[in-house]
């Protein structure tokens, strides 16, 4: 039998290069000519960069979008990604000259149409998740959870209160929490979720004391359940002297629904590239808004954007108490125009279908899978339901098999092993623009992956088979570490 | 899955062998399967003084960071430089070439388990 | 509402799947006291015509480099952006892309990053790049605490010629752990004293071109980080790398940068690009991703993201940094345009920019101001206007022209001063009516 599959190109822009091409037709420069030894003092001599034509730059990178998946492609379930639709429109406004052309030390009575902008969307999100203020200067989600944190060290210590010192973090959580509340100086303190999968009321009891300063809490949590006893945790973990931050990586759960402020967070961070669809662009950039109450907002990072009397939007930079600045301006601008044109889409009369939808899609996906995929928690979800694979591990599949199979299916897997405390988890997360076509062609790929997992396991360790590579040798990637390509 | 009998264990997954006052340490077999390929293994600076249950370094694998715990208490005589080299002697011969540290036991050590006890902790 | 695609029977079937009668029931868990009755109170939706309408005004309102003749730099720049750039980036396939957990699924943008990461390494002299940061500033304060983290000394020190915005990041992030900030004096626009630094510094920063486009000695800069036991950080701009001998040379031990002059909008200030290459022996402590090549199971080449363990998902509280996502989209940005320009079109564009600021100097201080420091200067410098630089500022945009960035907020003293940046765009005769304006503007 021959292989007809064509062998694909995988050479680097390095190893196409072809030395005195350019590939842009540059600004041709107009001024006196230098002498630039004089200018500068020394010169570099040496500097390896490719050198190819406009066009070989275009079919290198066209080609390299081919052996790529987004979620344009096709189904894109990863769960605690909210991998929803990123509207064109929203790609459009974002690149108009005078959102993409304008700087931020210029001055700002030429940006009133930039801090409207940012003031609009401060103000939605003031209204969707009841917080009494909203910034955008954080970064990225993570980048969200740093800025509370320091948010909270700088509301004790303005109070005095220097002997809180520990985060207390549920072990269902992302990563990114004890890692932030570490950045802010906090050491941390697990605590253990119980049976039904929330906040074990009794561990937290015995976990508060005079050296808490916060709880980081992700409500609906890792394991895509609403924490039922939400107002009387904030309650205790209040009366300890300490606050309360929500991880707001599952607000796709709640836009419209519920508000986190009602519930009585003290802060929470918001992921714009997840619940309000600014593309995540394979890992960034992000956009981390967080909301605060009343009682963290004098220390919010400046300048702050607020209104004046006439309703203008305008800089703040007075702020006496603030903890300085955690991001060099404003944070992702265009990406908030994207989210503002997202929100102004939505609108008042349709803002709650979005909940409504991602948690219809969920549990409609954990009821068509449960017979052969239970989930971790039999009970409704929020918008995701995480599953486990447990019952193929004695035919020798794992979880990964699942998922790498999957690819050979058409589909992007979902999150493998998260939250840590399910065994052999798949953690799927629709979102709410899907089809139930779709999720029907999804779940009967499942069905069937499951099928091969008892009668032919071997197709599930292969896997998968249809892409450019199969699974990598990540032993190797470390052992032999190649990050960057020198001539051989 | 091999448990040498002549040897001690800890509920961590560390294994000792004790020879004239030093005891030398290092993971199990099962541990290492655990683990997968390890990767890196960070050890302490010989002279450091151990508590027993003190973390004294890590193991790794590609995706996964184990701790290693101090099954006895003393100081550090000895590292195995062999590893930072070669960490995939801790798969390959996990009670011989992928030994870790060598600690000078000071006081008696406590709640170490023989090779039936850490047997059963296995299979839970 | 388009974007959601469930029609009346859809929603019936899939209840009925679920066993329940309406969507409303999935909702149990959410005390009822908690659940919103009415309707926020939102703006009503648009449809996507009026949406925009309303972009297009709200962007009219903005003067931009596209209406106005632009010289406002400090670290953000009007450089070219070839029209390659935006037409790869928008593709879907890499715009809607997860952070490549998936391997097999996603080997043109891990790819695409291990180009990136060779780039950047190449462009700094350095061994090797993560996989990049959020941007410039918060690369800088994260290599701060890296160092922090590495040797355990409590203090770094900055020089004052570094980006004043940027210090700001630094100071916040030390803050958070601990550790003293202090401020290097320049003297005419260069750091030259480092007789503070001592056995208590985690690292020494220094940025060249530094924020008032001098060219520091990195030498001596260098010499002081190792005379003290510190780590020597540099910060660099990308397109100074056309010519400049970078900082590798001068045995940096991390490198960082501002990539938005590298195909990036200046948008506002976001997104941007955070640059971090770094020394080999630092390949267990840097923040961030990093992708690295290596074979599938059959043997054959390909890329995976690597050195997992530092990271915030696997180590927890222990990682080296709590980053998540970076900036991979405006990483890919930096490497469609690198591509595009290669090394003659790198040092083409630095060379033009060079050959603009030598005019630029020479016409503006025939106009009345005074070049305020002499050092060497790689595309931007500052002017002495000998009055209020702001209100000079304001009277030159009546004029159409964006002049540069007045000193006085972020330097005592310097109210009279103006920072210029010249980029390869800027034709001469837009030099000469910035000249003519000015000469006006100060008679």
């Amino acid at each position: 039998m021959s292989r007809t599959k064509n062998v694909p190109d995988m050479r680097l822009l390095f190893e196409k290069s072809r030395p005195g091409r350019v590939g842009c037709n540059l600004p041709a420069p107009t001024t006196p000519e230098v002498d630039l030894q004089n200018e500068l003092g020394a010169i570099r001599t040496e500097l390896n960069l490719p050198e190819l034509s406009e066009l070989e730059v275009l079919r290198h990178f066209t080609h390299l979008s081919h052996i790529n998946y987004g979620i344009e492609t096709g189904f894109y379930p990863l769960g605690s990604c909210t991998m929803k639709y990123n509207p064109k429109v929203n790609e459009r406004v974002a690149s108009l000259s005078g959102f993409a052309g304008i700087h931020p030390l210029q001055p700002e009575e030429t940006v009133p149409g930039a801090l409207e902008v940012i003031a609009c969307v401060q103000e939605m999100l003031q209204e969707i998740t009841g917080f009494h203020r909203v910034t955008l200067q954080p970064l990225a989600g993570a980048h969200g959870e740093l800025t509370c944190l320091m948010l909270i060290k700088a509301y004790h210590e303005a109070r005095g209160d220097h002997g809180r010192k520990v985060v207390l973090v549920p072990d269902s959580a992302h990563g990114t929490n004890p890692a932030s509340a570490a950045r802010a100086g906090f050491s941390v303190q697990p605590i253990p979720t119980n049976q039904e999968g929330l906040t074990d009321l009794e561990a937290l009891d015995a976990a508060l004391g005079p050296d808490t300063a916060a709880l980081m809490l992700t409500n609906p949590s890792t394991l895509g359940l609403f924490e039922k006893n939400i107002v009387e945790i904030c309650e205790r973990v209040h009366r300890a002297g300490a606050l309360v931050f929500c991880d707001g990586a599952n607000m796709n759960a709640m836009v419209g629904t519920t508000r986190p402020a009602d519930h009585g967070f003290d802060c929470m961070h918001l992921n714009l590239h997840k619940t309000f669809s600014t593309p995540h662009g394979g890992g960034g950039p992000g956009c981390g808004a967080i909301g605060v109450q009343a009682n963290l907002a004098p220390f919010l990072p400046k300048p702050v954007i607020e209104r004046d009397a006439g309703g203008r939007a305008v800089f703040r930079h007075d702020v006496p108490q603030s903890i300085g600045k955690v991001s060099p301006y404003y944070g992702q601008f265009l990406l908030a125009v994207r989210a503002l044109s997202y929100l102004l889409a939505f609108g008042r009369e349709h803002m709650a279908e979005i909940s409504r939808h991602a948690v219809l899609n969920a549990n409609y996906v954990q009821a068509r899978l449960k017979d052969v995929l239970p989930p971790a928690h039999d009970r409704f979800c929020m918008h995701e339901c995480v599953l486990t694979a447990q019952p193929y591990k004695k035919h020798g599949v794992r979880a990964l098999d699942i998922s790498k199979r999957l690819i050979d299916y058409g589909f992007h897997p979902p999150t493998n092993y998260f939250p840590l405390i399910v065994p052999e988890a798949l953690m799927i997360e629709p979102t709410e623009t899907e089809t139930k076509e779709t999720l029907d062609a999804f779940c009967d790929a499942l069905r069937s992956i499951c099928r091969e997992a008892v009668e032919n396991p071997q197709l599930l360790h292969d896997a998968p088979g249809s892409q450019v590579v199969g699974r990598l040798d990540e032993t190797a990637a470390v052992k032999n570490l190649d990050v960057c390509w020198r001539p051989s | 899955m091999n448990i040498p009998s002549e040897l001690k264990y800890t509920k961590s997954h560390e294994w000792v062998r004790l020879e004239d006052g030093v005891a030398v340490v290092g993971i199990t077999d099962y541990a290492q399967k655990e683990l997968g390929d390890v990767v890196y293994v960070e050890l302490p600076e010989v002279g450091r003084t151990l508590a027993e249950d003190e973390a004294f370094g890590t193991v790794e694998s590609v995706k996964t960071v184990s701790e290693l715990y101090a099954p006895v208490a003393g100081k550090v005589v000895e590292v195995n430089a062999l590893l930072a080299e070669k960490p995939e002697a801790v798969n390959a011969d996990p009670y011989g070439e992928g030994w870790m540290v060598k600690i000078e036991v000071e006081g008696e050590p406590t709640g170490l388990l023989d090779a039936d006890a850490y047997a059963a902790v296995c299979e839970d | 509402m388009p974007y959601i695609p469930h029609t009346e029977a859809d929603r019936r079937e899939m209840l009925a799947a679920i066993g329940v009668g309406s969507i409303d029931e999935l909702f149990r868990d959410i005390p009822e006291e908690l659940r919103l009755r009415e309707p926020l109170d939102l703006p009503p939706s648009m449809d996507e015509y009026h949406l925009q309408r309303h972009f297009f005004q709200l962007a009219s309102q903005n003067r931009s480099s596209a209406n106005t003749l632009w010289f406002l730099g400090a670290g953000l720049y009007d450089r070219y952006i070839p029209a390659t750039v935006p037409a790869v980036i928008s593709r879907g396939e890499f715009l809607t892309s997860y952070t490549p957990y998936q391997p097999e699924f996603s080997q043109g943008y891990l790819q695409a990053i291990y180009e990136f990461q060779t780039m950047v390494a190449n462009l700094y002299g350095m061994d090797m790049a993560n996989a990049s940061m959020y941007d410039g500033a918060t690369a800088l304060a994260e290599a701060a605490v890296m160092a922090h983290g590495l040797n355990g000394r409590p203090k770094v020190f900055v020089s004052e010629a570094v980006h004043p915005v940027w210090r700001q990041v630094v100071r916040t992030y030390c803050w958070a752990v601990d550790v003293e900030v202090v401020e290097l004096p320049h003297t005419e626009g260069l750091t030259a004293d480092y007789s503070a630094v001592d056995d208590r510094a985690a690292c020494l920063i220094v940025q060249s071109p530094n924020f008032f486009g001098a060219i520091e000695d990195l030498g001596a800069a260098r010499d002081a980080a190792r005379k003290a036991g510190a780590l020597f950080l540099v910060a660099a701009d990308p397109t100074a790398m056309g010519l400049l001998p970078p900082p590798g040379e001068f045995d940096a031990d991390v490198v960082v940068g501002e990539g938005q002059p590298l195909g990036i909008p200046m948008g506002f200030g976001g997104p941007l690009l955070g640059l971090f290459a770094f020394k080999r022996q630092f390949v267990r402590a840097f923040p961030g991703r990093i992708v690295g090549r290596t074979v599938d199971r059959n043997g054959n080449p390909g890329f995976t993201m690597t050195l997992r363990t530092r990271e915030q998902d696997i180590r927890r509280e222990k990682a080296t940094s709590n980053i998540c996502t970076n900036s991979a989209l405006m990483g890919l940005c930096a490497t469609v345009y690198l591509a595009a320009l290669g090394k003659n079109g790198l040092r083409q564009v630095a060379e033009t920019t060079v050959r603009n600021t030598r005019y630029a100097i020479d016409r503006l201080t025939t106009a009345g101001a005074r070049l305020r420091f002499p050092a060497r200067v790689f595309g931007e410098f500052v002017l002495d206007l000998g009055r209020d630089a702001a209100a000079v500022q304001r009277r030159l945009l009546d004029r159409g022209i964006m002049a540069g960035l007045p000193l006085g907020p972020f330097y005592p003293g310097m109210d009279g001063c103006l920072l210029v940046a010249v980029t390869e765009c800027r034709l001469k005769d837009e030099i000469d009516r910035f000249a003519d304006e000015l000469q006006e503007a100060l008679a």
